[in-house]
């Protein structure tokens, strides 16, 4: 392989002028086109071409090689959540095309916009069973947008305009852009236009104003009014709107996992989480209210427990970005179809100020049930045993409510996220909808190279931490500010939590016999202490949060500690659980 | 809505994209629905494609289904019909032995009566070509039966709607769009 000639770049972000270049070397150029200043990826032979151009623009793209694909493409997914850009991330063929896959379906289902580049074998050798080959169109395909592959150079600006907009328009997702390996060496005559429309897809659906005006006019009737919100507030950009639409209703709001920090933790209107392990006036009031709204959320059943009991008493109306969601598993008597930005600046200007005092009683009302309960037990254990929540209660004190929370999966998830203050939008990030395990530490690290301003805490269990812990080797290497809280209870602990109700405490296969944490972080040259007794956890914290740079802090908690309220699964959301 | 299962035809319009046709029966692979047949064919607009899919779902399913469908980036419109909402017809082929022609005329009889036609007549076999419902395509196969079929097909449903201005009329109205 050549060098190859660098010329200079034009400024304009439109090179109408054509250049001869490698495709490889096009392949950087639009990159650049599209603003992307990070990647994450790891090479192999069939994306050599890519790595070698990408040699000549250090300074401008900065390439992250994780130590394992899977690491790499969650970096990228924690990366555009907390930057708002498209992540990007690169693979080889085969083994490294595959070892994307989880992360695509985690991006998919929780529409994060990502374009992955995976090389494949040269075209003459595609159907041959090459060395490293793999169909990596049709392994994608059930969890992409959209992907494509690139068997010529010239193919190369028009597929990859596509894969940027597509990844970052109407409800974003993961678009994979396979390319063969003599596409990358062929050298054509490069020329980039960004991608503005196609006529085939339509971003967001046009604003149907009689219905906004339905809308309005049920919320206007309404005496029990109740707002569930999710993701898409976030990714519409809609948080001012949202708060302004709720302030002037009077309105008790809920969220969904993930359109959590949307609306700051202590608004006086914010009630709390939705779903299993959410609160419990949130649940329980969901089969009271009378007027159902649900924004930019997709009644998922971690959210809506058993269907045929969900909200049966209460009209919907369903502001939602993605028609294929309306009525898919909640039917909504008053569709709005639209970004919610859009939407809730019409609805604003037809509702009625209002105020519904005596119903956000009742959230109150339950709110105190569930202190008294659960969450004072949990926040200020009277037992020697170290808790979850007592560890993220101090945090939140230490950070003022101003980070970056990230999570792994299972019970430190679903306590870091019911306890966390958040006081700005954007500041959580966590793996919703496939609940992906191994999700939390690459994710922290691609949102503290994301957000280098701020303090980005990855939460995690001793269980999924270990499914891609190398990455700790990433942090010590991109020297990424991430600050990872390692939750030790020695099980997997949900799962443990499901054997203990209801498989009769069969503990099958959850118990973890650890390594030592503490060498394992040493080995990785990032500062790390660990935590058995109360007295000492204050300020192995402040420690923590006040490091100027990465470190790993091991708290040991209860091994057989619980997660509360929650709904079981396949039960409704009024059968909600206290103990 | 109907919940019962019932015969729906599925119509896509769509872009000329490898690939495609993964993608869309991905969607019925996912919720474990089986396609009865699937014709892909030009359309009426240069350079749009058509998908027709018979299925036996719930309406409410198909529903789903539809809008899933529109929802892939090269869609650029879908519907569903009824039954009793279009004009559908399927093609069958028959081989037969040629010497069963030659014993009378039998086979002719049938083939007139069905409304059927003959294909070709080779030395050794012959074709005969029927459209039509299923029903009337399987009457003709079971008479045929007796004198030995050596090869039996059918396409696969394809189906115009009963609309004035079915979907076809929106996917104008997006190209023309898309033009301005
Ligand atoms: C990749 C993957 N495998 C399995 C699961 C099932 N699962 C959900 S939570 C959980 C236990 C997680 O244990 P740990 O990481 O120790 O966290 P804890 O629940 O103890 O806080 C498991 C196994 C999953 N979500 N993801």
């Amino acid at each position: 392989m050549g060098t190859v000639e660098v010329p200079e770049l034009t400024s304009q972000p439109k090179t109408t002028a054509t250049k001869r270049m490698t495709g490889a070397e096009a392949m950087v150029r639009i990159l650049l086109e599209e603003n992307v200043d990070m990647a994450f990826g790891y090479p192999g032979g069939a994306i050599m071409p890519v790595y070698d151009a990408l040699y000549d623009h250090q300074d401008t793209i900065h390439h992250v090689l994780a130590r394992h694909e899977q690491g790499a493409i969650h970096m990228a997914q924690g990366y555009a959540r907390a930057n708002g850009k498209v992540g990007v991330c690169l693979a080889t063929s085969g083994p490294g095309a595959t070892n994307l896959i989880t992360g695509i379906a985690d991006a998919q289902i929780d529409s994060t916009p990502l374009v992955c580049i995976t090389g494949q074998v040269n075209s003459s050798l595609l159907g041959s069973d090459a060395f490293q080959e793999c169909d990596v169109l049709g392994i994608s395909m059930p969890v992409t947008k959209w992907n494509y592959q690139i068997t010529r150079a010239e193919e190369i600006p028009q597929a990859l305009a596509k894969a940027f907009y597509l990844a970052r328009t109407g409800r974003p997702g993961p678009v994979v852009i396979d390319i063969t390996k003599d596409a990358q060496f062929e050298e054509f005559d490069f020329a980039y236009q960004k991608c503005t429309s196609l006529r085939s897809y339509t971003p967001k659906p046009k604003l149907d104003l009689s219905k906004v005006e339905e809308a309005a006019e049920l919320i206007n009737n309404a005496e029990r009014p109740y707002v569930l919100f999710g993701q898409g507030v976030l990714l519409a950009n809609a948080e001012k709107e949202f708060k302004q639409f709720i302030e002037k209703t009077g309105i008790p709001s809920a969220w969904t996992i993930m359109g959590l920090s949307a609306l700051e933790t202590d608004h006086p209107l914010n009630v709390g989480m939705l779903g299993m392990h959410g609160n419990y006036g949130p649940n329980l009031l969901t089969n009271e209210c009378d007027i159902l709204i649900a924004i930019g959320m997709r009644f998922d059943d971690r959210v809506t427990g058993n269907l045929s009991t969900y909200a049966r008493q209460a009209k919907v109306i369903h502001l939602e970005i993605d028609p294929a969601e309306i009525d898919k598993n909640v039917s909504a008597d008053v569709p709005v179809l639209g970004d919610a930005k859009e939407s809730l600046t019409e609805l604003i200007k037809h509702v009625k100020p209002n105020s519904h005092e005596e119903w956000l009683q009742r959230f109150r009302d339950c709110d105190k049930e569930e202190w008294d309960k659960v969450i004072e037990e949990e926040l200020h254990p009277t037992t020697d045993v170290l808790s979850m929540g007592e560890v993220i209660r101090i945090i939140n004190k230490k950070t003022n409510d101003d980070h970056i929370l990230v999570t792994d999966v299972g019970q430190h998830q679903m306590v870091a996220c019911r306890y966390t203050n958040f006081s700005r939008s954007k500041s959580n990030i966590t793996s919703g909808g496939l609940g992906t395990m191994g999700f939390g530490l690459p994710a922290g690290i691609g949102a503290a190279l994301g957000a280098p301003d701020r303090t980005v805490i990855a939460v995690v269990g001793d269980g999924g931490f270990q499914m891609t812990m190398q990455e700790l080797a990433t942090i010590y290497q991109t020297k990424a500010k991430v600050k990872v809280l390692l939750l030790n209870n020695e099980f997997l602990g949900m799962v443990r939590q499901w054997q203990q109700l209801f498989f009769e405490k069969r503990y099958s296969s959850t118990e973890l016999i650890n390594p030592d944490f503490q060498q394992l972080a040493k080995g990785f040259y990032i500062p790390t202490k660990k935590v058995t007794e109360r007295e000492n956890l204050d300020k192995a914290i402040e420690e923590f949060i006040n490091y100027d740079g990465a470190y790993f802090l091991e708290v040991m908690v209860g091994k057989e500690n619980n997660v509360f309220p929650m709904v079981p699964s396949g039960s409704g959301v009024a059968e909600i659980r206290l103990e | 809505m109907q919940s019962e299962l019932q015969e729906f035809t599925i119509t896509a319009y769509t872009e000329n994209h490898v690939g495609l046709l993964h993608r869309l029966t991905i969607i019925f692979t996912k919720r474990k629905i089986n396609i009865e047949s699937l014709t892909t064919s030009e359309s009426e607009t240069e350079g749009i494609h058509r998908f027709t899919i018979a299925v036996t779902e719930t309406e409410e399913q198909v529903i789903k289904v539809v809008k899933q469908i529109e929802k892939q980036v090269e869609v650029l419109k879908a519907d569903y019909y009824t039954k009793k909402e279009v004009v559908q017809q399927e093609l069958a082929l028959y081989k037969i032995s040629t010497k069963s022609l030659t014993n009378g005329l039998e086979v002719e009889r049938i083939v007139r009566e069905h409304n059927a036609r003959f294909l070709t007549i080779e030395k050794h076999f012959v074709v005969i070509e029927k459209s039509g419902f299923r029903r009337e395509t399987m009457a003709l196969f079971d008479e045929l039966k007796p004198f030995g079929i050596n090869e039996f097909v059918r396409s696969g449903r394809i189906a115009v709607s009963r609309e004035r201005d079915g979907i076809g009329k929106d996917v104008e109205k997006i190209l023309a769009e898309a033009a301005l």
